[in-house]
């Protein structure tokens, strides 16, 4: 499959002509105007969202959903913050997809040093399961890990989540890492081999500086790609204590202390941090997503 | 499959005999010493993934709460799920999440992207570009569950669509568009579409830059028009890509859960459940462990069966390529 990691730009394209005469004149801003149209319907759902998520729940019967809110009001926000704790249940995302992310890189790349540059025997068959694991629906592993899970007390804990999405996002990790490190430049590692470097030097000093670029992409979409997931911390994470952030709205949904405005809220505060991941790494995602195969 | 080649990559040159002595030198163990880099990540997916698919596997021949023991009843699960209407709702329902994941926006990404890469990027500044692009990308990196919410309360009766019909004049189209059975699957196709657009269009933009400008050049120099271009050249340059998108879009629209949970829990009466709800609602709501599992089961094998055939399809357009 071409999985690859494409670096932005990395075909610089030359300055064209502008000597199409399909796109000179007025062609162009008419499908500029139509794609900027399709780019605004997509943002409408956040514009509705931020218009409610500061209305009172009066304000919201009377006006209706389009309503400007006729004061600036907060109370939705503070409630939802206070009821979820949502200091705890971003501690609780920030801890699970920041391990997962370290330690599926760690594996990841552990994995992929045997496969990729040790070609230890069966490596295709190695790798070829690596990437079908990747596909397995999720509910074909929840109910033997949720019930081992219970039998070795490790039930609603966050260790849990970090250590089955450390194997399923390495899954990814090694059939992507190990691909790259078929082509690593054999010079190289015969250079070090002629200076006495051992397997782990090698590994270490050689081969992670080498590939640094492509394990930061990794590391962050691993992150963003745990911080999202759903079906394995509802099943495991039952609590307040252990929560994360998607699966403490998505418990309150239907609760009478979701009316809409507080919905709006909660919804508002629980993507704040994804959409911060967003604008931070944009570039990085850019460059990235070719990898990033869609769960 | 493709990923022999993939993984392999360039094979070690055939070194002739003379040229051993520069070989490098072997260290303690040989090869097999790798094996150790292995071990953690063995045992990890052995622990993790091998161990519970046979698990499962294991209990949708059994008949089991989740308390106490399983009782082995061979395939009587597999035989009820062959009579189950819910069983052939959630499949038929798969395939709309199928049109809504990977057929409709495979289509509109491809246009998409070789317009926002072609006339946007070209002929307004590639930032315009770029700007417009993470539009459409943005619900791909956000928790769907959340965004789910937010569509759901959109949808509501009291909801901003509703309001939004109001606005414009057509109140009289107001709607409860996920209570009502009727509407209930289009409604959820929508914010399918609405979820995954972006992702083709990212894929296929990265794509673009890899094709040579000069096959366009001499394209315009021939008289093709846009349209034909697309078709002649686009298409025909990105197919690689194409099916990586059509394949990660199909398992993801196979896999679909969060979206089904958080806007409608698979209802009204079933009209759109998918077979991972399904299978949630029969382990955790419903404690039948062996039923869930048999439907867990059917839905693996039906995501490997269709992965193989994406691969050995890509395979064999590849082998044509070549001409061979």
């Amino acid at each position: 499959m071409a999985v690859t990691l494409t670096p932005a730009g990395s075909t610089a394209r030359r300055p064209r002509p502008a000597r199409d005469r399909h796109h000179r004149g007025v062609s162009r801003w008419v499908v500029l105007a139509l794609v900027t149209l399709g780019a605004l319907v997509m943002l409408v759902p956040f514009a509705f969202m931020l218009l409610n998520a500061f209305k009172s729940p009066g304000d919201y019967s009377t006006g209706g959903p389009l309503s400007w809110p006729s004061e600036f009001y907060t109370k939705g926000l503070r409630t939802y913050w206070s009821e979820v704790d949502f200091p705890l249940k971003l501690w609780n995302s920030t801890l699970i997809a920041g391990s997962v992310a370290v330690l599926g890189v760690v594996v990841s790349l552990l994995n992929a040093y045997a496969l990729g540059i040790g070609r230890v025997r069966g490596r295709l068959w190695i790798v070829g399961l690596f990437l079908l694991a990747n596909m397995l629906p999720q509910e074909a592993l929840i109910y033997p890990l949720y019930d081992a899970a219970k039998q070795v007390g490790l039930y609603n804990t966050r260790l849990a989540v970090i250590i089955i999405f450390t194997v399923i996002q390495s899954a990814f990790g090694t059939y992507l890492l190990a691909s790259v490190l078929s082509t690593f430049p054999r010079s190289l590692l015969e250079a070090a081999a002629l200076d006495g470097a051992s397997r782990w030097t090698v590994l270490w000093r050689v081969v992670f500086p080498n590939l640094r670029p492509t394990l930061a992409v990794l590391l962050i979409f691993f992150f963003i790609w745990t911080w999202n997931e759903f079906l394995i911390p509802l099943v495991m994470l039952i609590d307040n204590s252990t929560q994360t952030i998607p699966v403490a709205l998505a418990s309150l949904q239907g609760d009478r202390l979701m009316d809409a405005p507080t919905t709006n809220a909660g919804s508002l505060i629980s993507l704040v941090p994804a959409i911060l991941f967003f604008l931070i790494f944009q570039r990085t995602l850019a460059r990235g997503i070719t990898a990033g195969a869609e769960k | 499959m493709a990923l022999p080649e993939t993984v392999a990559g360039p094979r070690r040159p055939a070194t002739p005999p003379e040229t051993a002595v520069t070989r490098r030198p072997r260290r303690r163990g040989g090869r097999a010493g790798y094996w150790l880099y292995l071990l953690p990540g063995a045992v990890l997916f052995v622990l993790v993934i091998g161990a519970p698919l046979m698990g499962t596997v294991y209990f949708s021949l059994t008949k089991w709460s989740g308390v106490g023991d399983p009782t082995f009843i061979g395939l009587d699960n597999y035989r009820h799920l062959l009579e189950d209407e819910v069983f052939w709702t959630s499949f038929r329902n798969t395939l709309a999440m199928i049109v809504a994941m990977v057929v409709v926006p495979t289509l509109v990404g491809l246009v998409l992207a070789a317009v926002l890469f072609d006339v946007i990027g070209r002929r307004f500044r590639p930032r315009t570009a770029a700007a417009l692009r993470a539009a459409f990308y943005l619900p791909q990196v956000l928790p769907v569950v959340v965004a789910g919410i937010v569509w759901g309360w959109i949808l509501r009766p009291d909801g901003a669509f509703n309001g939004l019909l109001d606005a414009v004049g057509l109140g009289a189209l107001r709607h409860d568009w996920l209570g009502d059975p009727k509407t209930a699957l289009p409604s959820v196709m929508a914010v399918m579409i609405w979820v995954q657009i972006g992702y083709p269009v990212v894929v296929f933009m990265a794509a673009l830059q890899r094709v040579d400008p000069e096959l366009y050049e001499a394209a315009e120099v021939d008289g093709a028009g846009w349209f034909h271009r697309f078709r002649a050249i686009t298409l025909a340059q990105i197919r690689p890509e194409t099916f990586v998108v059509a394949l990660t879009c199909t398992i993801a629209a196979l896999k679909v859960f969060g979206p089904v949970f958080a806007l409608t829990r698979g209802g009204p009466e079933n009209a759109t459940n998918v077979p991972s709800y399904f299978a949630y609602y029969t382990f955790f709501k419903k404690l039948q462990v062996g039923y869930g599992s048999a439907i867990s089961t059917v839905l693996t094998l039906i995501i490997i069966v269709v992965a193989v055939v994406f691969i050995w399809m890509q395979n064999r357009s590849e082998r044509q390529d070549r001409g061979v």
